[in-house]
């Protein structure tokens, strides 16, 4: 029934608890077929604890986890029909590139002949054809992980799990290895649960990224929605750079609302269809990169000043680190000639459709 | 102009004086053409080994010696694999005494093992065997395979067999596709471990013999008794070869079998 959905995993009310430790709370999860699914999260959000349940590394202490509509609880590991590509790479010392990945293909009866002409797809797939003899010793770290990847992709997977694959990438290969990555994902069309707390990663492969922060899943959603509609203050502040505000709501109707934040006065916002009463205490999240900065400006109705303290300086945009009275905020914004100076009173201007009002 | 170091260097090479001049005494003397097993020399010969060869007792001893040995080296092998699996690899209750019981036969002095074991036999009625013989090197050559193997084994990554697994192969495969090659040499080196020290005791194997079964140190202990025979000289050179030369070859195979990795 749920083939029919065109779900491929799905996790019900699961739980993961190590003795009085609750590394997992109830999580549901629905991964859609074909679909690129994102775990994203500080270490110790549970991320990778909730990958390895559904690859069944690790035991399911409540709920189930199914896989093409089928309950594998009970089912272990080698009879799933994973791909699993991990941090380390997890290359067999001991054999050649071309045992490595035709190792999966020994436990499904496929011919030899075929085997081979399986491997040698892979391996083109993964742009390394001419590695097969070589020994995992003498491959670079980005070559071990396309094998990896080779290795994982080759037994046809029902559901490719990715635990931090480029984490031990220096940082140029990284973001090769990640348009790469998308792209051979995309042409297989195989589901796939990608672990990581780079933000950066997720926002850029994910059809569907899922925050979790201490074992809760914080939100689900498209990168842009948790990017620019965060639902929780700890998807704001894990997600960019952002200015998280106290306010109180002074007025409120028809999608928007005015809110008094102390010691920058008032603001208008976007309530985002969230019902807000007058007087009630909330929390309004402002991305630095939407704080406009004004050197020359007037200081209007929609704008406060605020006093320039650090630059720092990126090239294309500037970090500002900005004083308004006691308060600290952030500001990016393009460079155009040179970054406002240090020391500079500017004007700084908030569009309510920026401000993305949270609960308190 | 006599440094620190020139003493340490001289105290090093009396060390070493000490502990190989009685061996080398040995293996020259086995050489020695003369009917007596003393200095001075006479004249080169292999008489001596010759005469070995020809002693069916001495033939007999070797024989027990090596079978002992390598059963003791497979069975302490196997045992201690598994072993160091269960510790290394799992959580269980009690895993801290059971591997301080594993690891304790290096500890009680071997005397002690050796009586207790053949009272707790003879209270259960079972006679001295070769069996039992066996039982007890496996006893006390166990602990060394379970030490050289875990330290192997806690170095080889959980992920390497997690991948097997993910792509299909059961625990067994696992284990003989991936967790065997990659601590084999650490195998190698406990099988080494229990073959030799087995072929070199005599504590334990002199409580635990059945009558008539030697073994080639208790064979050499038995002809001490009548007589300094330069027969033994001989026997003595040829365990020498034995205990020193198959380590040093299971050491250079492990070798050339990490470097392939």
């Amino acid at each position: 029934m749920s083939e029919a959905a065109g779900i491929s995993v799905e996790l019900k009310d699961v739980v993961k608890r190590y003795g009085a430790f609750t590394a997992v709370h109830n999580t549901n999860l629905d991964i859609e077929d074909g679909s690129f699914l994102t775990l994203l999260g500080p270490s110790g959000c549970g991320k990778t604890t909730t990958l390895r349940m559904i690859a069944g590394l690790t035991s399911i202490t409540e709920g189930d986890v199914l896989i093409k509509g089928r309950r594998v609880n009970d089912l272990p590991i080698h009879k799933r029909n994973l791909g699993i590509v991990f941090q380390n790479y997890a290359l067999f010392p001991h054999k050649s590139v071309f045992d490595n990945v035709a190792f999966g293909l020994k436990y499904r009866n496929v011919a030899k002949a075929d085997a081979a002409k399986r491997v040698k797809d892979a391996l083109e797939l993964v742009q390394l054809p001419q590695m097969a003899d070589r020994m995992p010793s003498q491959l670079s770290g980005g070559q071990q992980q396309r094998i990896a990847l080779a290795r994982a992709i080759v037994i046809q997977p029902d559901v490719l799990l990715l635990d931090e694959p480029l984490s031990a990438l220096d940082a140029n290969l990284r973001e090769d290895m990640r348009i790469e990555l998308k792209k051979i994902q995309h042409t297989l069309g195989v589901t796939t649960v990608f672990v990581t707390h780079d933000q950066s990663e997720a926002l850029a492969m994910s059809d569907k990224i899922v925050v979790m922060s201490a074992g809760h899943v914080e939100q689900v959603g498209t990168p842009e929605e948790v990017y620019n509609s965060p639902a929780s203050e700890f998807v704001a502040g894990f997600l960019g750079n952002s200015n998280i505000l106290d306010a109180t709501v002074s007025d409120a109707a028809e999608g928007r609302a005015k809110l008094d934040v102390d010691g920058l006065g008032t603001i208008l916002a976007d309530t985002g269809g969230r019902a807000l009463s007058k007087g009630g205490k909330v929390k309004v999240s402002i991305r630095a990169e939407k704080l406009y900065l004004d050197a020359d400006g007037e200081d209007d109705s929609s704008s406060f000043s605020a006093d320039v303290g650090t630059v720092d300086y990126q090239g294309q945009v500037a970090r500002y680190f900005l004083t308004v009275g006691d308060r600290q905020l952030q500001a990016i914004n393009p460079i155009d000639d040179h970054p406002i100076a240090e020391g500079k009173t500017v004007a700084v201007k908030i569009r309510a459709r920026d401000c993305v009002v949270l609960p308190a | 102009m006599f440094s620190g170091w020139s003493f340490i260097r001289l105290g090093t090479i009396l060390v070493y004086v000490f502990m190989f001049a009685p061996v080398s005494v040995v293996v020259l003397l086995s050489f020695n053409s003369s009917q007596f097993g003393s200095f001075p020399m006479e004249g080169l010969s292999f008489r001596w080994f010759v005469a070995l060869w020809d002693n069916a007792a001495i033939v007999r001893a070797f024989q027990t010696s090596m079978m002992l040995g390598a059963l003791t080296a497979v069975i302490s092998t196997t045992l201690g694999v598994l072993a160091s699996l269960a510790m290394v690899r799992y959580t269980f209750p009690g895993k801290t005494a059971i591997s301080t019981a594993l690891i304790a036969p290096i500890l009680v002095p071997e005397v002690v093992l050796a009586v207790a074991l053949l009272l707790f036999l003879g209270a259960m009625g079972v006679p001295k065997s070769f069996p039992l013989l066996l039982a007890g090197h496996v006893i006390f050559t166990l602990p060394f395979v379970v030490l050289v193997v875990q330290a192997r084994l806690v170095s080889v990554k959980r992920e390497y067999e997690e991948a097997a697994m993910s792509l299909g192969a059961g625990p067994i495969e696992t284990f003989f596709q991936i967790t065997l090659p990659l601590i084999l040499p650490a195998v190698l080196a406990g099988g080494l471990f229990a073959f030799t020290i087995s072929f070199d005791d005599i504590t334990g194997t002199l409580f635990w013999k059945p009558g008539g079964v030697e073994t080639v140190p208790t064979q050499i202990f038995a002809m001490l008794r009548n007589s300094i025979s330069p027969e033994i000289n001989a026997l003595g050179t040829v365990m020498i070869v034995v205990t020193v030369a198959l380590p040093l070859l299971g050491a250079a195979a492990a070798r050339r079998l990490s470097r392939k990795q």
